[in-house]
């Protein structure tokens, strides 16, 4: 047991720390080290996996967890959500402290600047590269489009959106 | 980095995180927006473009990069963990729950409908991410 759940110490804290740009960048190899490395599930039950984190709320690393309580229940999501986190936690706590302290040299304030923008076109681009692979019939590319005009135009909580999409989906379902 | 100098408690934080946690269908980062600028009103568009083009570039998932920084910018080391507590523990117990009745109903249609017709909802980070670039570049915020 102490074996497994150190392969998944092991593994995760590793991926923590090339993780830049969040965890879908990370996913192919996530799934290789899980399936073809490790050969703790199959290809099938990881797709599985992947669909049921994403249905979860929360920050997609849940799919870690997720991972670790199939490998080695309890213990296992504990270690492996622990793992993919405090790396990332311990360094990101430092970065910014050090910028904190420099935010008065021009230099990190021309940083700053440059980040807000920065950060917006990679999110950009990665919801534009989502709506390629995720949305895959006219239904589900309306959904898109529809979310998105609300989240845009409207002050609400986007979970009204969210529901409405899904329980269209499953309209669809039977329906189509 | 931050220059609101706002007070906001430990309570406050994990209640704040733990709303998002459990909102965060999909992925969070639309309801960290959500909560945070819009309905809590812990700082501005503008501060929050910030923190999270920082929680970008830096390894680790860019959600929980933008607890670790709020929540240490507000309470220090006890924010981080009270934030990043808040915001995981919903979604660690749902997805366990989740997970256990999949795998028991796993021929139920529905239920691929559901998990797929939530999926396009990634895509909806786009619309408020392109409300937050006009207060990044600084010509005007909401």
């Amino acid at each position: 047991m102490t074996g497994v759940l150190a392969e998944l110490a092991r593994t995760f804290a590793t991926l923590s720390l090339v993780s830049i740009g969040g965890i879908n960048v990370l996913l192919p190899e996530i799934r290789r080290q899980v399936v073809d490395v490790h050969g703790w599930m199959t290809d099938a039950v990881f797709a599985h996996t992947f669909a049921i984190a994403s249905a979860a709320p929360g920050p997609n690393v849940i799919v870690v967890s997720l991972v670790g309580w199939q490998v080695a229940g309890w213990p296992g999501l504990l270690v492996a959500t622990l793992a993919i986190m405090i790396p990332s936690c311990i360094l990101a706590f430092f970065a910014a402290r050090v910028l904190a302290r420099w935010s008065d040299s021009r230099a990190v304030a021309v940083i700053k600047d440059a980040l807000g923008p920065l950060g917006l076109g990679l999110m950009l681009a990665s919801g534009v590269s989502m709506v390629r692979t995720v949305d895959h019939d006219a239904l589900t590319v309306a959904i898109s489009v529809a979310t998105a005009v609300f989240v845009l135009t409207s002050r609400r909580n986007p979970l009204w959106a969210l529901a409405a999409g899904t329980c269209v989906n499953i309209v669809a379902l039977h329906v189509g | 980095m931050l220059g609101l100098m706002k007070q906001i408690s430990k309570a406050e934080l994990f209640l704040g995180f733990l709303t998002i946690g459990l909102l965060g269908f999909g992925g969070v980062a639309p309801w960290v927006r959500h909560v945070i600028v819009e309905e809590r009103r812990w700082f501005s568009d503008k501060e929050f473009a910030e923190v999270l083009g920082v929680g970008q570039i830096l390894p680790g998932p860019n959600t929980v990069n933008a607890a670790v920084i709020i929540g240490d910018h507000f309470q220090g080391p006890i924010g981080v963990l009270l934030c990043l507590l808040g915001m995981m523990a919903m979604p660690l117990v749902i997805v366990t729950a989740l997970a256990a009745v999949y795998y028991r109903f796993a021929s139920i249609p529905e239920l691929g409908a559901a998990t797929s017709g939530s999926r396009p909802w990634p895509t909806s980070s786009l619309p408020w991410v392109s409300r937050l670039s006009p207060c990044s570049t600084g010509r005007w915020c909401r």
